[in-house]
């Protein structure tokens, strides 16, 4: 723990980039992005964190996208995340080179190794943020967040623990635009991981194809209800879904149709998603299906009834027929992305 | 097999309520066991179905979890106890994980430690990860299911679009998603049972913790604000045109905050 006398020694901004396969996960140029910012507000550094068996080639990348140095800790017990290996690393070099902020994706991963990082260091963690700023005054961190199921946004800060640590969720911060021309620093951490150090063993690891199987950690979810349910309106909504790299969720009475997967199903007897991006396209608005989307960020209902229950949870909505509307959505996007 | 169960008690966030000024009404708010902790002790039952040994609930909260507790032992739990002293009271959750883990410390004999991945108010799913860090317990997250052989705990991870097998030798901490059983409803011998037993309340001198560490005073992090977002989702913002302008409309705003 840093005591109070101490806290100036902590400099920087870190960011942890997380990769699979030798591929940067988008939530990681987001926080570069972000971390640009806060730091440019404190006058300091970026710098990017990231593990793996072989990532220094991500590491211009990294530098590309914001950062001003990068450590790369290479082993080959790091291909597979492990929690304790990866907290290890992070929480050793942290302790080296003081960081006085330090954030992370609120991606699975993030999620089950920011926890325990804050708790060796013993310093707070604001978790699932949608806000990161700096005081103007007393140069701290600001994170905000939601809690209560998405119905409270707290604002929070850590002001005598240091590093500042929060974790952000995907979807929220834009991806800087790339420069390949910035320069950076890329320092190679000494990596010791003794046998005693590996407790979990990984036996086997698979990326899911079941569709829907990821519904809960979806960024982005286009929802067929029953006033959408015609095979025009449905296959718009998997086209959107396609086009926005989301997925497909739905309604009771569309898992009992057999539409959809009842592992799709939101609400009450099916999942609690938490998107940035929701869409409801002929859906009611039941509370049991409601209580599945209380976290969702931003909601678009469509629906051909105005006066709907649905647009009480929505931020945009579209009086009209599903069908019509969803048609011509497809051709909106097509047309932005040149499809 | 000795399983210690840790479950929160939450308000039933669905029947939320808010004030004039917009601020969450929590008084009088209906408590329920944070659902998927329920998960966590059918799991725990599970398992002592298969290899023997007992199921330990724990909760931290105000002398009202005392009825989580209850329904616990209906449930068909072996022990409950009850953490409860002002001086727990507003901690985040470093201090929450360091105050379970210093009572999972005086329980002692352990093999499995379970929790929830997530309780529905406070939303962090951090005290799982940092109980196990306090206890230097191998962390087995997200789990799908849960299997014990040989001294070795093995669980199906759902590590978003991941899907893992892990292994790690007991003791261990697994947290739990909802999708991994059904939980049991109460059969009526355990219900009578549950009202009679006594529960043992632990309070700062029971679990010998360094004081410093505890509640608001324990906690790195402050909150500073909290408000509520509801307010102003009430007001929806109608797109007015033909199809194709509507649908214009609505990409332009998704393709200004990078949903597209
Ligand atoms: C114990 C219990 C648990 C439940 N659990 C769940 C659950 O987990 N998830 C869930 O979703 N439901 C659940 N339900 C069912 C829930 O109560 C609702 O019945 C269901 O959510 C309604 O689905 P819907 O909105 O698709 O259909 P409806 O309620 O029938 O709504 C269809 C909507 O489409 C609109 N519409 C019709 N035609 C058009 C058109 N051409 N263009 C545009 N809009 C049109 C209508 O105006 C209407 O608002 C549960 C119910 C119970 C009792
Ligand atoms: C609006 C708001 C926002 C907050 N944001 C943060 C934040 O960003 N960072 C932070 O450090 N604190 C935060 N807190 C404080 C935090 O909610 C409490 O510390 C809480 O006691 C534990 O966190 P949680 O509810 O998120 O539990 P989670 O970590 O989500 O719970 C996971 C599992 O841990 C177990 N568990 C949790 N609490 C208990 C308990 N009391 N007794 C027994 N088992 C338990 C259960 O098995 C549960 O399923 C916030 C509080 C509020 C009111």
């Amino acid at each position: 723990m840093a005591d109070k006398a101490d806290l100036t020694k902590y400099k920087g901004v870190w960011v942890f980039a997380e990769q699979q396969d030798g591929k940067l996960a988008k939530i990681s140029l987001e926080l570069l992005g972000k971390a640009r910012d806060l730091a440019d507000k404190l006058g300091e550094k970026v710098t990017s964190v990231i593990l793996g068996a072989s990532v220094k080639p991500l590491a211009d990348d990294l530098i590309a996208y914001g950062a001003d140095r990068v450590l790369v800790a290479e082993h080959p017990e790091l291909a597979e995340y492990r929690t304790e290996l990866y907290t290890k690393i992070i929480c050793e070099e942290a302790q080296k080179d003081k960081p006085e902020i330090l954030i992370i994706g609120a991606s699975p991963i993030g999620r089950d190794l920011t926890p325990r990082v804050s708790f060796r260091l013993h310093t707070g963690c604001t978790a699932d943020c949608t806000e990161l700023d700096i005081d103007p005054e007393e140069k701290i961190l600001v994170s905000t967040r939601p809690a209560f199921g998405g119905n409270v946004m707290a604002t929070i800060i850590c002001p005598e623990h240091r590093p500042q640590m929060s974790t952000v969720r995907p979807g929220v911060f834009a991806v800087p635009a790339k420069d390949p021309a910035r320069k950076g620093e890329v320092v190679t951490v000494d990596v010791n991981i003794e046998s005693s150090d590996i407790n979990v063993t990984v036996l086997s690891s698979s990326k899911s194809k079941k569709h829907g199987a990821n519904i809960q950690d979806a960024v982005k979810i286009v929802s067929v209800g029953l006033g959408a349910s015609d095979s025009t309106s449905f296959a718009a909504i998997q086209e959107i879904a396609r086009l926005i790299d989301g997925e497909v969720g739905g309604t009771r009475p569309c898992v009992e149709k057999v539409l959809i997967e009842h592992g799709v199903q939101i609400g009450q007897t099916g999942k609690n998603v938490r998107p940035e991006l929701y869409m409801a396209c002929g859906i009611s608005g039941a509370v049991q299906h409601t209580t599945g989307i209380a976290n969702a960020k931003y909601v678009v209902a469509i629906n051909k009834d105005p006066n709907a229950e649905i647009f009480k949870f929505a931020n945009v909505g579209i009086a009209g027929d599903a069908k019509q509307i969803l048609t011509a959505i497809v051709k909106a996007i097509k047309a932005v992305k040149q499809e | 097999m000795n399983i210690i169960v840790c479950i929160k008690q939450v308000p039933n966030v669905t029947q939320v309520k808010w004030d004039a000024d917009g601020s969450l009404i929590r008084t009088g708010l209906p408590t329920i066991i944070n659902p998927v902790d329920k998960n966590a002790i059918e799991a725990a039952l599970q398992l002592k179905e298969q290899h023997g040994g007992k199921v330990t609930v724990l909760s931290m909260g105000p002398s009202q979890v005392e009825s989580a507790l209850r329904e616990a032992l209906c449930m068909g739990v072996d022990d409950v106890i009850q953490l409860t002293d002002r001086k727990f009271a507003g901690a985040d959750t470093w201090a929450t994980s360091y105050t379970i883990g210093c009572a999972i410390q005086k329980i002692g004999d352990y093999d499995l430690v379970i929790t929830g991945v997530e309780a529905m108010d406070g939303n962090t799913a951090q005290v799982g990860p940092q109980v196990a860090e306090y206890l230097g317990l191998p962390l087995l997250s997200y789990a799908l299911s849960i299997a014990v052989a040989d001294g070795k705990v093995t669980i199906d991870q759902k590590l978003g679009d991941v899907a893992r097998v892990i292994e790690a030798k007991l003791p261990a901490l697994v947290t739990v998603e909802k999708e991994i059983n059904e939980y049991r409803v109460t059969p009526i011998d355990k219900l009578i049972d549950a009202f009679e037993r006594t529960i043992p309340v632990w309070g700062v001198d029971d679990i010998s913790p360094d004081v410093v560490h505890l509640g608001l005073k324990g906690s790195p992090t402050k909150l500073r604000k909290v408000y509520s977002p509801k307010l102003e989702k009430g007001k929806v913002e109608m797109l007015e045109g033909t199809p194709d302008e509507v649908a214009r409309q609505l990409v332009d705003k998704l393709n200004a905050k990078f949903l597209i």
